[in-house]
């Protein structure tokens, strides 16, 4: 019982300080399930981004529902998913019943410029971590760059492509690309 | 009583076809949003509008804040709820079964050279995200579009950035909330760009 609802908070304190989408929660992820809890690896949480980002819904929701699953089965997928909407969905309900011009006075949106500065020191930090993993040869960093310039200039093609067509690009570029280390699969 | 009822079914139901088809992050579910608030109006497409900007400056994803907004307005307090749990339904789903599998296939090495593709697409994708937050926090894209380069770096924010940086770097120990803490007070205290 204590472990579901460590579960839960763990993640709803996740949600709660998940400023600027789903990727910003890989630093607190990070911090939180990797480093202080060890609920998953560094290499697992990559998986995970990837692999939520070609599922449907939302990708912090697909990591929240993978994390909480690799740790305590299925009902601990759907706790700490729930447990990740928690703070989201109590602020968009005052939002909703009219608070939400506080969020328009100066002060408060100049603290939230603040926090996005934040956001972005902390990406960069979380990708530097994932990238020892990640970026292992020529072969991964080619993969990296293409899909990194693609979706940074992403604006400037004539149609737009969604990133899970960048992530199922990658998957088979992997298969293509990737050395036969296992020998046995030469069978 | 069961017209509301009724509603919340409808919103649960409505929210689910959104988190099913959205594929690929909060963005994905704008035009699906948009299309509901022309096809059945509980909100309309500057509610949407309104909602980027709201996301952007509350914690939780686009998808979530939209889905309680949009219920909470509805059907109240359950509403938002309901419409919430109804979004990420389909995701709890999906992700159960794929990380069966994943579990079952881990160690086949189709799958293994599969993640070897994956993880740099999954680290460019986060990469690129964090430009898309640096483009509209360091930068000043009015100013770059006007020609008017001497402002187009927002210097302090820059400063701000590079002292959490080496912060960060320096006492690893210290979480990253604290850090999202310090920024808040520094961007409201030296009136940050919005």
């Amino acid at each position: 019982m204590r472990e579901y609802f460590e579960l839960f908070w763990t993640f709803a304190k996740i949600g709660g300080v998940t400023f600027g989408g789903g990727y910003a929660m890989l630093p607190i992820l990070q911090r939180e399930c990797v480093d202080k809890r060890g609920w998953a690896t560094e290499e697992e949480l990559t998986d995970y981004f990837a692999i939520g980002q070609c599922t449907p819904g939302i990708i912090a929701v697909n990591v929240s529902t993978f994390i909480g699953n690799k740790r305590k089965g299925i009902l601990g997928g759907i706790i700490a998913t729930v447990g990740f909407t928690f703070f989201p969905i109590v602020l968009l309900s005052l939002v909703a019943a009219g608070l939400g011009y506080l969020l328009t006075y100066p002060i408060v949106q100049s603290a939230f410029g603040g926090v996005r500065v934040c956001v972005c020191v902390l990406i960069l930090n979380a990708v530097l971590r994932l990238w020892k993993k990640s970026v292992l040869d020529k072969r991964t960093l080619a993969i990296f760059l293409a899909i990194f310039l693609l979706s940074v200039f992403g604006g400037l093609l004539p149609v737009s492509i969604s990133p899970a067509v960048y992530v199922v690009a990658a998957a088979l570029a992997g298969l293509a690309l990737a050395p036969g280390a296992k020998k046995e699969d030469k069978r | 009583m069961t017209a509301y009822f009724l509603t919340l079914l409808r919103l649960f139901y409505e929210f689910a076809k959104v988190g099913l088809f959205a594929i690929g992050g909060g963005l994905a579910t704008l035009p699906f949003l948009y299309d509901m608030a022309d096809t059945i109006g509980w909100f309309t497409a500057a509610d949407v509008a309104n909602m980027i900007a709201v996301s952007e400056s509350t914690p939780g994803a686009l998808g979530i804040n939209m889905a309680t907004y949009a219920g909470y307005i509805t059907a109240g307090v359950p509403g938002g709820i309901v419409a919430t749990l109804g979004l990420i339904s389909p995701s709890i789903l999906v992700i159960l079964i794929i990380a069966r599998m994943l579990g079952k296939f881990k160690d086949s090495p189709l799958v293994q050279k599969g993640l070897y593709g994956l993880r740099p697409a999954s680290v460019a994708l986060v990469a690129a995200a964090g430009v898309s937050v640096a483009e509209v926090t360091l930068v000043s894209l009015p100013s770059i579009e006007a020609g008017a380069w001497s402002s187009a770096v927002i210097w302090p924010a820059v400063a701000l950035g590079v002292v959490i940086f080496a912060a960060q770097r320096k006492f690893p120990k210290i979480h990253p909330v604290a850090f999202i803490v310090f920024a808040g007070v520094v961007g409201a205290v030296f009136r940050f760009p919005a």
